[in-house]
């Protein structure tokens, strides 16, 4: 099992009672409160806070923190002047979000002012407020705080059951024997083309980590109750129970492309994956990126520690009679059935099962059962 | 960071010149630009191997204990 990142699990929570009655508060947004508890749990590792001006800078240019650690998309806390108000470095503060009842407090190392272009520039790659990660930097408040982080509270929401910490997944790869895991990240439920990569996947390593990001969605996405339970389907019907599992992974879609499939291959390694698969136009949005960007961009990072697995698309081949890719089908395009995701949705949207050589029965089957699949 | 330009950080390092010269025609026609991103390139990669080889550090046995229990209730382990 590879070592978390830069070398040690973080662990951001304590049990100790700490009195906060006197602490300013600011409350932040889900997006921010789920970032804390993926630096409190680890999967952030190495991070124990949000970023100082340092560490943004280094990520902006070397793609690095300021040890060199591999790191590309920034973890920001920002805040405006009226929450700032008395507020200053070196205070410890509460952090409170409502809506998914997290409470933290933060040491306060810097509260500094940033460029939004500079960091949509070399995060996005694009200045276009179009692009949907762009126009979240945009929407920013004009100040950012860094420091590090202890969470104190959390509440229980829905989907707990499929939610395992960094810690409980690499118990359980070693309970599992399992020493090669690769991981898959997927925001849909899958198609043939999706099990296809996964058990070419799974075939030279130990075991397989299905690991969907759930949360924040636009209109038209599948729900998460639906990805979840098409995924439960699939594994019953059509993986070994010792070789498949799977459990969520609570963040935000960035739509970074090439820097956030690092992002995505970092996490995955402090879950404990040796292997990460990166697939065409990974984390992608629009044209902004190249189809194989998030595949170059690995060549940058010989010291990640974790092996990229990369797959151009899959399609069925008639004249093969198989589920086939551009290295081992000889046969011209025409011969080729693409597996449209977007299809798929259509025909499921009407009600309709998909031919069985797109989507499994079964699992088609468990997505018709929802009322309304699809996020309205 | 707000107007001012953000400065790339470097350091130089000596290597003896028949070593440069050397790496020079190692990196034609490679994705390689320059000498030293090649040496960084090879220094990060070999750290990253140094480092891997160290044991990692254990959960307590409570812990791990509390964990299994966990994994067990969510039907991860039998
Ligand atoms: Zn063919």
């Amino acid at each position: 099992m590879p070592k978390p990142h830069g070398g040690k699990l973080i662990d951001r929570t304590t049990k100790k009672q700490i009195d906060t009655k006197n602490l300013q508060t600011i409350e932040i947004n889900t997006n921010q409160a789920e970032d804390i508890l993926n630096i409190a749990h680890g999967v952030f590792s190495p991070l124990e806070g949000f970023q100082n001006r340092d560490d943004l800078e280094n990520i902006i240019i070397h793609k690095r923190l300021t040890d060199d650690t591999p790191w590309t998309i920034p973890i920001l806390l920002d805040a405006d002047e009226k929450q700032l108000n008395n507020i200053k470095e070196d205070d410890t503060i509460l952090l409170t979000n409502k809506e998914i009842g997290v409470k933290a407090t933060l040491d306060i190392e810097e509260i500094y002012t940033y460029d939004k272009k500079t960091i949509a520039q070399a995060i996005y790659k694009t200045l276009d407020k179009n692009h949907p990660g762009v126009n979240n930097i945009y929407n920013m408040k004009p100040k950012l705080i860094g420091g590090k982080i202890t969470l104190l509270e959390t509440k229980p929401r829905k989907f707990d059951e499929y939610n395992l910490t960094p810690q409980e997944t690499r118990i359980l790869f070693k309970e599992k024997n399992w020493r090669e895991i690769v991981a898959f990240q997927t925001r849909n439920p899958p198609h043939i083309g999706h099990e296809y990569v996964q058990k070419t996947a799974l075939t030279f390593v130990d075991g397989l980590f299905i690991n969907p990001i759930i949360g924040k969605k636009k209109t038209g996405d599948f729900k998460d109750e639906v990805i979840l339970k098409a995924y439960e389907t699939l594994i019953k019907h059509y993986y070994l129970k010792n070789r498949a599992v799977m459990s969520i992974l609570r963040t935000s879609m960035k739509y970074a492309g090439p820097r956030e499939a690092i992002h995505h291959a970092i996490m995955r390694k402090n879950f404990g994956c040796t292997h990460f698969i990166v697939g065409r136009d990974h984390a992608g949005v629009g044209n902004y990126y190249g189809p194989y960007d998030a595949h170059e961009i690995f060549e940058e990072f010989p010291d990640i520690g974790i092996t990229p697995i990369f797959f151009r698309s899959f399609s069925r081949c008639t004249k093969c009679n198989a589920v086939v890719n551009d290295k081992i089908c000889p046969h011209d395009q025409k011969y080729h059935i693409n597996f449209s995701g977007k299809k798929i949705r259509e025909i499921l949207r009407n009600g309709e099962t998909p031919p069985e050589d797109m989507m499994r029965k079964e699992v088609a089957e468990t997505i018709l059962q929802f009322k309304e699949p699809f996020v309205k | 960071m707000a107007g001012e330009k953000i400065e790339k950080k470097y350091t130089t390092i000596s290597i003896p010149t028949p070593l440069a010269e050397k790496i020079k025609k190692r990196i034609e026609g490679t994705g390689f630009t320059n000498v030293s991103s090649y040496v960084t390139y090879v220094l990060r990669e070999i750290l990253a191997g140094i480092e891997e080889e160290k044991t990692d550090e254990a959960f307590t046995k409570e812990d791990e204990e509390r964990i299994k229990e966990r994994l067990r209730a969510l039907g991860y382990l039998d």
